[in-house]
């Protein structure tokens, strides 16, 4: 087995240090004078080495432990708030419609329908709430993917004091169909429209 | 008339101020027997307990999505036949190919507007 190149299912050193085994190791192999061709090798291994070298120290200067710590949990507590703040309102405005409906029971003719029609309204337009809360688990669920992809790039470019690396995640083999189809509300545009439902559920029947 | 107005309901979604206007517009339609239930496994229990005449249920829901509660509902021989409407912000095509080969009654896409939820009603009602 070469030098330097770890056994099949073992775990490989962070990408300096290999680099730098590297080069041991084909300092190792030469003997006397360099030629050329050896002497430009080298220097092209050392150049690498040093890159690597500074890309570790860009990206520990960037502190991305912020991103995983603060940025990130911050942003999705951010979040969290806001489903709560609009459930909160939107309880407070069906509140109020009840309200209103108890009124219309009282005044009864025109006015009564009037007052209905304009709840019905107003229960139709609350809706709102499901639809960005749903769209607010997406976002959500978005940042910890981001949260996980910088994990995975601080442990293995950022040295010493970056996060573990994290597997992906494996394949949940009890996932239903109902759960994989399970993607959300769609942006304007990109899903079907109710007409184009009730034409697809006419085709079936 | 299409509708029997005493028939028992069960709305499910995960969201409460969501049960609460599906409740609210079913009043306006002189529903007055519904039924409440957060996600599939709870309203399963529901409907294995009581007897209900319609499903209103959401599909994005956790543990048990609408689209597995309604494959429990239509491989149960009692809850069968059962109607069972799906309204959901899901609005792909596959969504509606795959619940309506799972059996559903109808499909309505958030964001609904009443008259929209009272015209399914009537139909799947009517074909029960």
């Amino acid at each position: 087995m070469p030098d330097g190149i770890a056994p099949s299912g073992a775990e490989l050193p962070p990408e300096g240090e290999r680099i730098e085994s590297a080069v041991r190791a084909v300092l190792g192999t030469m003997s006397g004078d360099l030629s050329v061709v050896e002497a430009s090798l080298l220097a092209e291994l050392e150049g690498l080495g040093r890159t690597v070298a500074r890309a570790k120290q860009e990206i520990a200067s960037l502190r991305v432990d912020d991103i995983t710590l603060s940025h990130i949990p911050s942003a999705t507590d951010e979040l969290d708030a806001i489903v709560g703040h609009t459930a909160q309102a939107t309880n407070e405005i069906l509140d109020v419609c009840e309200t209103l409906e108890g009124v219309a029971t009282r005044v009864g003719g025109v006015e009564a329908e009037a007052l209905a029609s304009a709840v019905t309204r107003i229960y139709e337009a609350c809706s709102f709430q499901d639809i960005t809360g749903q769209r607010i688990g997406k976002v959500v669920t978005a940042l910890k993917a981001i949260e996980a992809r910088v994990d995975q790039v601080v442990s293995r470019f950022g040295g010493a004091g970056g996060a573990p690396d994290h597997p992906a995640p494996p394949v949940d083999p009890d996932e239903t169909e109902g759960r994989r189809l399970a993607n959300g509300p769609q942006l304007p545009g990109a899903g079907v429209s109710q007409a184009d439902i009730d034409k697809l559920m006419a085709d079936f029947d | 008339m299409l509708m029997d107005k005493n028939t028992s309901v069960l709305i499910v979604d995960d969201y409460k101020t969501m049960l609460r206007i599906i409740r609210n517009l079913l009043k306006q339609l002189d529903f007055e027997n519904v039924e409440e239930a957060t996600d599939g496994a709870e309203a399963l229990a529901k409907m294995r307990a009581g007897n209900f005449g319609l499903v209103i249920s959401d599909w994005n829901m956790a543990p048990m999505t609408g689209l597995d509660l309604l494959k429990e509902v239509r491989a149960d021989a009692r809850l069968k036949s059962t109607p069972f409407i799906m309204i959901t912000a899901e609005s792909k095509t596959e969504n509606v190919v795959a619940a309506k080969a799972a059996g559903v009654s109808n499909y309505i896409v958030k964001p609904f507007n009443a008259e929209t939820l009272r015209g399914k009603i009537e139909k799947v009602m009517a074909n029960a």
